[in-house]
């Protein structure tokens, strides 16, 4: 891998950067690996990269149906928090966010993480209570916040509409100085980039088609391209993640929905900062390049189209146009939707399963993204030692039986 | 957008009108049943990508319940039938 410097800059532009080399090999799979990550989204290939990076297992490939960060990882809103409400929920999306700022330079690849704040909005009184326990339930676990009032709101995001009258009355906000944004794409590239130098193969447009588990212990993956036989198997695949247990003979407490997100026309610089808002069920950010990228909600119901239903995005449209009256005639410039893996308590399922040497991670559900660096390195740390590293302990499938449940269910300031 | 034909008013509305209500056919257990078996019938779904046989109310009408065969993936309705009878043999049924 060709470090990129400034130094490498000056010396391709000599050459018209006509003559940069590729980012990651094309891999053409082997008949056997170590450990087979099924799926080349953020969390995939972050558990690939940290695989090799920390715990010296190389022997490892990436099995993608399609292209790197081509499902949920390019299908976000970009916005990076860890102002969960239960401790073992703020544990993990914690040690996720420490991980950020240094992600550029631990990759050498530019994410563009910019920590320019999160602001989750109240409109009543019962959410203003909500939203002052979260603080301090944020406090107590060493994570930043504060509560702010309508005129500090004003001062901070001029465009809102902070007025009395408004449709939507705003009556303060959690504040989190260390949340932001990164460039969702570059998270996958840079992460693939750095676990391809490790030796990771990476192979795309190669769907799995089958678990083989022999006995009680796994044996490898079926693909599009023959079998691949692997010691530990690890499913990385959000919303496809029942459709692969079911590969294995499991069930999973999970329902799939497309969750929408949209972006604008490109506008010059007008919000510095994440708004986000549960009750009217919007979040909206401005990305470097100008557009507004705006999330809306997750279809009610079941479903593996990757577009939702259009009055789910009316509904957030109508919001963002109340709260912000100044993109009233913002045009949209693209629209989308993503499988989003949604559990009965909203917290992901991070380790081990009945079949041996097969792990899961998934149940992300529509905050997937925020928690990709640590999500992966607690994950590669349970597939090392086959065993649930202590963040993820309480992340166990079993807790559904356990009756063990960590609802963060809207106490997250979770707009779904 | 689904268009839903409510098998109670007998009149074909667009999804805003109905509540979806979960995954249809789910028996409670007896009593006496293991933890593992009381978390599948709480939690666990079959979450299939094609046929599914779920539950809907129409909220914004009779307020009644029904329940419809659809397919998660193309989101065609399949069939619309009341509760507590079988489901019609249509689609490909599941694994």
């Amino acid at each position: 891998m060709e470090r990129y410097s400034l130094f490498g800059l000056l010396k391709h532009a000599l050459h018209h950067h006509e003559d940069w080399p590729r980012a990651w090999r094309d891999a053409e799979p082997r008949s056997s690996y170590d450990v087979v990550v099924v799926g080349g989204g953020g969390h995939g290939l972050a558990t690939a990269y940290y695989l090799a990076k920390v715990h010296g297992i190389t022997d490892v490939a990436v099995v993608e149906k399609g292209w790197l960060g081509g499902g949920n990882t390019g299908r976000n809103t970009t916005i990076v928090r860890s102002n969960y409400l239960r401790d073992e929920a703020a544990r993990l999306y914690d040690f996720a966010l420490e991980l950020w700022p240094d992600l550029s330079r631990e990759l050498n690849f530019n994410v563009m993480f910019s920590p320019r704040g999160v602001l989750n909005l109240g409109h009543t009184l019962q959410e203003m209570r909500d939203i002052e326990r979260r603080v301090n339930a944020n406090r107590l676990n060493g994570i930043d916040g504060e509560v702010l009032g309508p005129a500090e709101l004003e001062a901070r995001v001029p465009l809102l509409n902070c007025s009395p009258d408004a449709r939507y009355p705003v009556l303060g906000a959690s504040w989190q100085p260390r949340g932001g944004v990164a460039r969702h794409d570059a998270v996958a590239w840079g992460y693939a980039r750095a676990a391809d130098a490790l030796g990771v193969d990476l192979i795309q447009q190669t769907p799995v088609t089958g678990i083989r588990v022999e006995g009680k212990h796994v044996a490898g993956v079926e693909t599009a391209r023959g079998f691949i036989a692997a010691r530990k198997v690890a499913c990385v695949v959000a919303g496809h993640s029942g459709v692969l247990a079911a590969m294995a003979g499991l069930r999973l407490p999970i329902e799939s929905r497309p969750l929408q997100a949209l972006v604008s026309e490109p506008l010059k610089p007008c919000l510095d900062t994440v708004v986000m808002s549960n009750a009217v069920h919007c979040y909206i950010s401005q990305a470097d390049k100008g557009d507004l990228v705006i999330g809306a909600g997750a279809d009610a119901y079941t479903g593996y189209g990757q577009r939702g239903s259009f009055h789910i995005i009316e509904h957030s449209l109508a919001a963002v146009c109340e709260l912000f009256p100044a993109f009233s005639r913002v045009r949209m410039n693209r629209q989308w939707g993503g499988i989003v893996d949604i559990c009965p308590d909203a917290c992901p399922i991070i380790g081990k399963t009945p079949v041996g040497g097969l792990y899961f991670n998934c149940g992300w559900g529509t905050g997937g993204f925020k928690s990709t660096p640590g999500s992966g390195y607690v994950f590669a740390d349970t597939i090392a030692h086959d065993r649930p590293h202590p963040l993820a302990a309480p992340f166990a499938l079993s807790r559904f039986e356990r009756g063990a449940l960590i609802d963060e269910h809207g106490a997250a300031g979770v707009a779904h | 957008m689904l268009l839903l034909q409510c098998p109670h008013c007998l009149e074909g509305r667009s999804e805003e009108e109905f509540d979806y209500a979960g995954e249809a056919h789910i028996q409670r257990p007896a009593p006496g049943v293991t933890d593992a078996e009381w978390a599948d019938y709480l939690y666990f779904r079959s979450n299939p990508q094609g046929r599914h046989r779920e539950m809907w109310v129409h909220t914004a009408g009779c307020r009644r319940y029904f329940n419809v065969v659809r397919d998660t993936v193309s989101y065609d309705v399949l069939a619309v039938y009341p509760i507590g009878e079988r489901e019609p043999l249509v689609g490909k049924p599941p694994p």
